[in-house]
């Protein structure tokens, strides 16, 4: 299975990543071969096996509604790539929420 | 603002509700859910943060108000729900991901009944499903004068529960119905204060317009941005003019976002081209699904409070007008306690209309809102009955229950310090006679038959004995020698 360049532009622009024309087309190649990978599980016999959303055999995992804390403002912001008044600064976008 | 063509048209409304959850901690880690007063980033850890290598557990309460309010809207609860991760890339998302729930929600198939100007519809509730809040963001121009948006976090991973009503809504004022019975049920089961100006209360709308007599189609415009019920009885009149108007010129409709605009009364395109509505929806891997066992779905049902429905019609079915009814049930605190006020001996009929109007009026005006009610529901059925039987008139009552709010003091004792009811006789006579006197058109009014003359001069009275006459002996007087007179 191969995928096209507007497939691999409509990726990027949905992850918001800028990619040179060498990228997209290693890119391409790239994504190509992981969705063969795929691909192969389309050869298997799944007609008596029922759908499942998860690989481990855990449920109900949940926990009491206690408050156990949270980092101290430092932490926080350590790894914003700019910082203004306590918060995380970035390029102006328009809010669509 | 009504519809142009009502008749030629018919309007399809779905409403989305977004509710943030009561819970002590967020959705997925231990950060304080309560982030209104902190500083901003305060409430934040690795798991809300989006670090990588963390693992997200689930609230079990945030669960627990998520079944509560499907079973309140007579939802199916599923035996088997999960988790899924919506993609997409905003700055409100620290993740780049939300986790939210895809195709196995916790609640499905429910409805909810609307009542407006005395008609019921039926809104089906397609599901209600359990997500993670975002971020908030702010735009601003920064210290060094450019423009920037800032994130504060703390919300991010706040339990946020949707609730997604069927297409049913037909009119503004059916969705303004909705919104605000919505509203007073999340309230009265707990689950969320559902303040709107406070943002925990979101109604996004779906709406189209189509031709009387044409199949529904697929396209359908979102519309958001609603902070009030009142704006979104607006936006949603505003909308039905403007699809009304372009399906008359013979103009197509687009599936678009629009956002509310409440200064110009419009709703504005937020459509950009970047934004795709591709979210990738995946199983979250990092969550293992929820099997809800029958034994808890029981057991939350039967914690459940009786429903406001249940309630209204009782007290109505008890002689309490409807209207006052309606009103009460939007407050559950206030409908205990008259349910209080009624098991301990008043009547139906007058506490539920007392209480609405007198009590609150007096409770609203203590300093200390939000407080427990500090006088004993006994104390006030013990009131409504000195009322009821005469010994107390309307007015004094509201001074009373004053009295009591500020002393703490019984209704009986009150009574007794402000000295007995003038209801002697001979004070009384001369009182009404000299009201009569003074008042030759209200006496006139009497006899022509204006029943509203004898109210007149029985409050004339009440004046000048400042409330302590019996209302029942005043009446009686006057009428006697207006009777006696003619």
């Amino acid at each position: 299975m191969s995928i096209d360049r507007s497939q691999v532009d409509h990726a990027a622009e949905l992850a918001r990543l800028e990619l040179s024309d060498d990228e997209r087309e290693r890119l391409r190649g790239e994504l190509g071969q992981i969705l063969q990978a795929f691909e192969a599980l389309n050869t298997l016999d799944t007609e008596h096996i029922p759908p499942t959303a998860q690989v481990i055999p855990l449920g109900n995992v949940e926990r009491d509604d206690v408050v156990a804390g949270s980092l101290p403002l430092d932490a926080v912001l350590d790894n914003a790539p700019r910082v203004e008044d306590g918060q995380i600064r970035v390029p102006p976008v328009l809010d669509e929420s | 603002m009504t519809t142009a063509s009502a008749t030629a048209y018919r309007v399809v409304i779905g409403l989305e509700t977004h509710v943030q959850l009561r819970t002590q901690s967020k959705m997925f880690c231990g950060c304080a859910a309560d982030y209104a007063n902190a500083r901003p980033n305060t409430h934040v850890c690795p798991v809300c943060l989006g670090m990588p290598g963390v693992l997200p557990v689930i609230n079990r309460e945030a669960v627990n108000h998520t079944i509560r309010t499907g079973l309140a809207l007579n939802c199916e609860i599923p035996d088997y729900a999960k988790f899924d991760r919506k993609n997409y890339a905003y700055p409100d998302l620290m993740k780049w991901y939300q986790i939210s729930q895809y195709d196995l929600p916790l609640c499905i198939n429910g409805h909810f009944d609307v009542d407006v100007d005395g008609a019921t519809t039926r809104v089906g509730i397609t599901r209600v499903h359990l997500e993670e809040d975002t971020a908030r963001l702010t735009h601003v121009t920064a210290a060094d004068g450019s423009p920037a948006s800032l994130i504060d976090v703390n919300r991010s991973g706040a339990p946020l529960m949707e609730i997604v009503s069927e297409p049913d809504i037909q009119t503004p004022a059916e969705a303004m119905a909705y919104g605000e019975k919505l509203r007073a049920l999340l309230r009265w089961i707990g689950v969320s204060t559902a303040n709107m100006e406070d943002g925990a209360l979101r109604i996004d709308a779906n709406i189209s317009v189509w031709p009387q007599g044409e199949p529904i189609g697929d396209v359908k415009v979102e519309v958001k941005n609603m902070n009030s019920f009142r704006a979104l009885g607006r936006a949603l009149a505003f909308e039905i003019e403007r699809q009304t108007g372009r399906r008359e010129r013979g103009e197509a409709i687009e599936q678009e976002t629009r956002g509310w605009d409440e200064t110009s009364g419009a709703t504005r395109s937020q459509r950009t081209k970047e934004y795709a509505h591709d979210y990738r929806y995946f199983p979250e891997p990092d969550l293992p699904p929820l099997h809800i066992t029958r034994e808890r779905v029981d057991a939350l049902r039967a914690a459940l409070p009786r429903m406001p429905d249940q309630v209204a019609a009782d007290l109505i079915q008890q002689g309490a007008p409807e209207a006052d009814v309606a009103e009460l049930v939007q407050d559950r605190p206030l409908t205990d306690y008259s349910l209080a006020v009624i098991g301990a001996g008043a009547s139906a009929g007058e506490a539920v209309t007392w209480i609405v109007h007198e009590f609150r009026r007096a409770l609203n005006a203590q300093p200390n809102k939000g407080a427990a009610i500090p006088i004993s529901p006994a104390e006030i059925a013990s009131l409504l009955t000195l009322r009821a039987n005469g010994s107390v008139s309307s007015t004094m009552a509201g001074e009373v229950l004053d009295e009591m709010f500020a002393t703490g003091k019984s209704a009986e004792e009150i009574v007794q310090a402000r000295g007995p009811q003038i209801s002697g006789q001979d004070e009384l006579l001369s009182i009404a006679r000299q009201v009569i006197q003074e008042n030759p058109q209200a006496v006139q009014d009497y006899r022509d038959g204006k029943g509203r003359a004898l109210q007149f001069l029985m409050g004339q009275v009440m004046r000048i004995t400042r409330g302590k006459a019996n209302p029942r002996a005043v009446s009686t007087l006057i009428r006697t020698q207006l009777d006696a007179e003619s």
